[in-house]
């Protein structure tokens, strides 16, 4: 399976690429890692006429924390530096939870953090926890630059905010409260497929084990990251038992529409819903409560 | 219509300048016009891993690469990591073992694995186990090369060519 | 002699080349001018071919030709059959309908070329696919087979109404009286869905005919490539040494590869021979899904009738068996499923309606296993649930059903794929199923293990089923062994590699005979300039086949050897012996000659060569056995479901093999733990999933899971040997014997774990879905 011709640009500066951007517009697709927009040319499901090659912006390349702690990550740094990073492990322990799970190695070798984000693929974990995370993209354009709130980013399936003639060029990820706790549950066939459903959660809690804030972020249940914002308001204000999660678990399933797909009918993606909402919660929670169970 | 571009690649070594298209995917780059064969295409997809090189030291998909994207680069193949007479630890490891039947994923494993023994000091079962799961075999079943994977830890921590 | 080499795990011959990138594979092929070529496929499962236009391809730079089915004219017919109906058999109705190189009428599945274009490169070529202009008027589609057989169904081939492709019944002692006498009838339908081979090397041709030496060289992926040579040379009107066909090293066969002849080796030969340039084709991943041959789809009708104390009074196994679009492959495959579904039991009576059904999807040909998994996931699910509903232990209701010891060859009566009557040449069932039982702990497990899990709410469970497999069956494959002068041993046979160690195994066997060193042997396989009687790869008969027609002809070489060696030494052969290469007498180590000189002795420059006599110490022989060999074993698992998510984990996998003499335990496992990884995959992962317009809904593999090592837990192998009296190695096969009682194994396993009442698992492959619905739909019920 040969991809169709294009003509192929790599700029060395970031002006350079917004310029060609601005240029060619919806005729030019961006080119990160290439691990998704690759194989739909192959296939050709996709047939871009311009490419515009990233990967020469070193400058987007990078992972460093602001002063309170709020991590900021070059749209271009591949997946593999995410997973090994330091500072991502100690201000975005979600972040470094999730990054195994994506793809295999090869792919997270090349894969680009803001290439996942950009692609907006409805069963993508990045997307996902960077709303539970309240996360918030820099995008620019050769016209200015803009903050989206990552609520505000998938727009539908592989839809994203961004402009055609903008990139993706920045993500930050505020730092986190203390006693809060984190959980990723996701259950795939093969242990590096996309998620047949997957689940972030993050819990905030106050000095008394009542949550304070609650998170609960679904993929592969719909075009884009979906929240279960009533149920994760079941929670608030409150002392979070085994009860309570269960409750608020088996309450997600009325704010979520799936599809069926080849792998899960609506039933089964509903059903996973609840059971990996409860046990997301679970783990968020202990972890809340207890610092030292971080590393579970 | 065809727009070509000049690279200029290290591959194994060795600096090559060609004259290329830019839809000229890695994989068949390396196979087809550096001659370089034991690189292997099973799906262009990106999946199963036989194509797997090694791209500054990473393993990488060269079915999902375009060989433009090489210029200026360093890519290692199997063809670098030992000879018919001179077997790498790793290879050993998976000729003693007998960690492959028709050898058409074999490359791929290898260069996937490769980073990983590199890398690190005592593979856990996990370790072991993630360092697997990007590359699929029909052949084998996995286990003798996992049996392959342990046996190169350990002939390459006591001293072995790394 | 006692075995020096034969048993032991000796590494591969083949090994360094394959490790090292220095190892040819089709792809690796480059000749000068050498072209590219692909294939317009259709898109539609069904359509009437109004036109197809290739004019615009042609304006294309870089595009030398396209041509489609008008353009062959007289040399455009669909293949020959490659397995005629049994002549054995008074009453079958058989139907060929086989495949053709380009569609001229109509499409009857997805994917089937329509036109090829041959270009500069393979981009190129794919981009004048979309220059062609094809006019197809879509037709309705049928792709159930139970569908397929009703009178309003849309037909497949327009003269054959309904999309019957053959009807056999095939019986033994008198089923109909059996189930009057028995205490118990159970009745069930079990539905099994199709799979691929996936080997993880495409198909690929290249095909280069030399207009001066008036020479066709292919080099071709397939496991047959002799009949391939004798079927172009036949098609195209060469003599048969003109054409050459190397299947070099293949990256995979496991079946698909051995059908012939598929389109693409017809038009890559007919446009090489028109064009004078040699011509290459890679299959595609994408294409490999609708191009390349599938099996597995069955629906089976099952009645089992018993005693109430679990013995086995008759089997009925009536079933549709999903041929897809052509039947060039007969009725192998199901004759296949009807021995298998025999099992190692005692059924003194079966009846078998067997209808094999054309549908709009891509032509079922032998995938591992070749139907046998079928037959034993429908004698082993039975079993089970008859074992339930009699209140006796499942591995308690086959050890009353085993045959015997002194039965064998026992004659089923009912005819197999090679048309004779199915018998089962030697087996030992009891030690097998009780190693296994061993090795699994089966009684810790069931009585105390299992009870302590269920309480903590935990479903894990066990499974244990048995099998047997038919493999080496003829007709028959040769091999031509000489000692060079040097020293070392050349060797070549007719069938080609995938993977199954041939270079390695059949050095064993040479060495073993002619006192060498294994890596001294050198061996050529697949290529028909170097041997060109005998058949292929397939069925598990390549250890028994052409490893007993190597080990002829190294015996005979042997024979000229000692013969040459005491006329040499002037010492009589019974004092000599062979050892690291030298001919010696046997108390007197100085008296010796390497076998290197005894072959340059062997080949006189002054002199006559007596009449009666060959030059050289060089044997060529033949093996075709009566019947094939019946290998058997039993496999035992453990597995845990979680209840909330249906997600499966093996924690234990136990294989008891017995393939009679084995040649390379290394091997051997190696074949095992792949075979039951693709059973895995059948059981749990694999499914090819069509909609109603005969669109593959998971063609690539993303969506068709073959299992990575994360899915694959780690396999115990126990070695049992029962030697087969059919050939004098005693070897039985083994490619297949991993993959086939998996699904059975699963079923019964998971069932086990789930541990809910009125839950049956009546269908393969399963899924977490799948489970899902059938856990949750009992719990409603119940």
């Amino acid at each position: 399976m040969k991809p169709a011709p294009f003509e192929y640009i790599a700029p060395t500066s970031v002006e350079e690429a917004l310029g060609h951007l601005a240029e060619y517009g919806y005729d030019a697709k961006v080119l990160a890692g290439g691990q998704s927009l690759i194989p739909m040319m192959n296939f050709r499901l996709a047939q871009p006429s311009v490419l515009v090659d990233l990967n020469k912006l070193a400058e987007l390349s990078y992972i460093r924390s602001e002063k309170d702690g709020e991590l900021r990550i070059g749209a271009m740094t591949r997946h593999h530096q995410v997973e090994h990073d330091a500072l991502v492990a100690e201000h975005a322990p979600l972040i470094h939870e999730t990054m195994p799970k994506i793809a295999t190695p090869q792919i997270r070798s090349r894969g680009t953090f803001g290439g996942s984000i950009a692609h907006a693929d409805p069963a993508a974990e990045l997307t996902t926890i960077c709303v539970a995370l309240d996360g918030r993209f820099r995008c620019r354009s050769a016209r200015g630059e803009r903050w989206v709130p990552a609520k505000e980013f998938f727009l539908g399936m592989f839809t994203s905010a961004l402009e055609p003639d903008e990139i993706l060029v920045e993500i930050a990820i505020p730092p986190m409260a203390p006693r809060t706790g984190w959980a990723l549950e996701e259950e795939a066939r093969r242990v590096h497929d996309f998620a047949l459903v997957g689940v972030g959660a993050v819990l905030t809690l106050d000095a008394q084990n009542r949550c304070e804030r609650a998170r609960l972020v679904f993929l592969s249940v719909g075009d884009g990251p979906v929240e279960a914002e009533k149920a994760a308001e079941m929670l608030i204000g409150k002392e979070v038992t085994p009860d309570l999660i269960r409750t608020a678990a088996e309450a997600v399933s009325d704010e979520l529409e799936p599809s069926a797909d080849l792998h899960a009918s609506v039933e089964y993606r509903l059903h996973l819903a609840r059971v990996l909402a409860k046990r997301a919660l679970e783990r968020a929670f202990a972890r809340a409560v207890d610092p030292g169970s971080r590393a579970a | 219509m065809s727009n070509v571009m000049d690279i200029t690649v290290t591959v194994n070594g060795e600096v090559f300048q060609r004259r290329i298209e830019p839809r000229l995917l890695l994989s068949d780059f390396i196979r087809h016009e550096l001659n370089l064969s034991g690189t292997h295409v099973g799906c262009e997809q990106g999946v199963c891993g036989a194509c797997t090189i090694l791209f500054d030291g990473m393993p990488v998909r060269s079915c999902l690469m375009f060989a433009v994207q090489a210029d200026g680069h360093e890519i290692r193949t199997v063809e670098d990591l030992g000879t018919m007479e001179d077997l790498h630890p790793l290879q050993e490891a998976f000729w003693e073992t007998h960690a492959l039947q028709c050898g058409f994923c074999t490359s791929g494993f290898l260069m996937s694995i490769l980073p990983v023994l590199e890398q690190n000091s005592g593979l856990s079962e996990d370790d072991l186990r993630h360092a697997l799961e990007g590359n699929l075999c029909r052949c084998t079943g996995y286990q003798h090369i996992e049996d392959a994977v342990r046996l190169a830890a350990e002939k390459m921590s006591s001293g072995g060519e790394s | 002699m006692t075995a020096k080499l034969i048993g032991k795990r000796i590494k591969r011959n083949e090994d360094p080349r394959l490790l090292t990138g220095q190892a040819l594979f089709v792809d690796d092929v480059e000749l000068p001018g050498m072209l590219h070529a692909a294939f317009l496929r259709s898109e539609y499962a069904h359509a009437r071919l109004k036109g197809v236009d290739v004019s615009a391809a042609l304006e294309r730079p870089g595009v030398v030709a396209a041509f489609t089915a008008e353009d062959m004219g007289d040399a455009w017919s669909p293949g020959p059959p490659l397995v005629i109906p049994p002549p054995t058999i008074e009453e079958v109705e058989f139907y060929t309908r086989t495949q053709v190189p380009l569609v001229k009428d109509k499409v009857r599945h997805a994917g089937e070329p329509l036109a090829i274009v041959i270009a500069e490169s393979r981009y190129i070529a794919e981009d004048a696919l979309d220059d062609i202009v094809v006019d197809l008027e879509p037709l309705d589609v049928v792709t159930d087979i139970e569908r397929a057989l009703d009178s309003d169904s849309p037909l497949v081939h327009d003269d054959l109404e309904p999309n019957l492709a053959a009807h056999l019944v095939q019986e033994k002692g008198d089923y109909a009286a059996a189930r009057e006498e028995a205490d118990t009838v159970i009745k069930r339908r079990i539905t099994i869905e199709r799979g691929i081979a996936g080997a993880m090397e495409n198909r690929g041709i290249v095909a280069s005919w030399d207009n001066k030496q008036q020479q066709l060289t292919v080099w071709d992926t397939t496991q047959s490539p002799i009949p391939i040579r004798n079927g172009l040379a036949s098609m195209f009107g060469l003599s048969e040494h003109q054409v050459r066909v190397i299947a070099p090293f293949v990256g995979g066969g496991f079946g698909p590869k051995i059908m012939m002849f598929y389109p693409e080796e017809v038009l890559l030969t007919w446009s090489t021979l028109k064009m004078g340039k040699p011509i290459k084709w890679i299959e595609d991943r994408r294409e490999n899904f609708y191009a390349t041959t599938q099996e597995r789809g069955q629906v089976h009708d099952v009645e089992l009738a018993l005693t109430s104390d679990g013995r086995i009074l008759g089997l009925r196994d009536d079933f549709l068996h999903d041929t897809g679009a052509y039947d060039p492959y007969g009725l192998t495959i199901p004759l296949n499923t009807q021995c298998h579904a025999l099992g190692p039991y005692d059924i003194p009576n079966f009846s078998s309606d067997l209808k094999v059904v054309f549908t709009n999807k891509t032509l079922t040909t032998p995938v591992r296993g070749a139907g046998r998994p079928q037959g034993v996931y429908v004698i082993e699910r039975m079993l089970d649930i008859a074992a339930k509903e009699l209140g006796i232990d499942r591995v308690e209701i086959r050890k009353r059903n085993f045959l015997p010891n002194d039965v064998f060859p026992y004659d089923n009566i009912i005819i197999d794929q090679a048309f004779a009557s199915f018998v089962i040449d030697s087996g030992d069932y009891l030690p097998a199923m009780e190693k296994a039982l061993e090795m699994i702990g089966y009684e810790k497990f069931t009585k105390e293990e299992q009870p302590k899990l269920r309480e903590e709410g935990r479903r894990v469970g066990i499974g244990v089923v048995s099998f047997i497999e038919t493999t080496g069956v003829g007709p028959y494959e040769g091999a031509r062994v000489t000692i060079e002068s040097s020293g070392k041993i050349s060797a070549a046979t007719g069938v080609g590699t995938q993977g199954q160690s041939h270079f390695t195994t059949f050095a064993q066997i040479i060495a073993e005979q002619l006192g060498v060193d294994v890596r001294d042997v050198h061996l050529v396989t697949g290529d028909t300039a170097q041997f060109h009687w005998g058949t292929g790869t397939f069925a598990s008969r390549g250890a028994v086949v052409a490893a007993n027609a190597v080990n002829a002809a190294a015996s005979i070489v042997r024979g000229k050897v000692l013969k040459l060696a005491s006329e040499v030494l002037e010492t009589p052969e019974e004092e000599l012996e062979i050892e690291d290469g030298v001919v010696r007498v046997a108390d007197i180590p100085t008296r010796s000659i390497t076998l290197g000189d005894l072959a340059q002795r062997s080949n006189p420059l002054r002199g006559a060569v007596e009449p009666g006599t060959e030059p050289g110490l060089e044997a060529t022989a033949y093996f075709g056995p009566n019947y094939g060999a019946t290998a058997f074993g039993t496999h035992a698992m453990i597995v845990e479901v979680d209840p909330e998510t249906m997600m499966v984990e093996i924690k234990r996998y136990i294989v008891v093999e017995d393939c009679g003499t084995v040649l390379n335990p290394l091997i051997v496992e190696g074949q095992i733990h792949g075979g039951v990884a693709h059973g895995i995959g059948n059981s749990f992962y694999e499914k090819l999933v069509f909609d109603d317009n005969g669109q593959l809904l998971n063609a690539s593999f993303m969506d068709y899971l073959i299992p990575t090592a994360a899915e694959v837990p780690r396999i115990e192998v126990a070695h049992q040997e029962t030697p087969s009296p059919l050939n004098p190695l005693g070897s039985k096969g083994v490619g297949e014997a991993g993959a086939i009682p998996v699904p059975a194994l699963f079923a019964q396993a998971v069932e086990n774990a789930l541990g809910v009442d009125g839950l049956e698992i009546l269908e393969s492959p399963l899924s977490p879905q799948r489970l899902f619905e059938l856990f949750y739909e009992e719990e409603k019920d119940a």
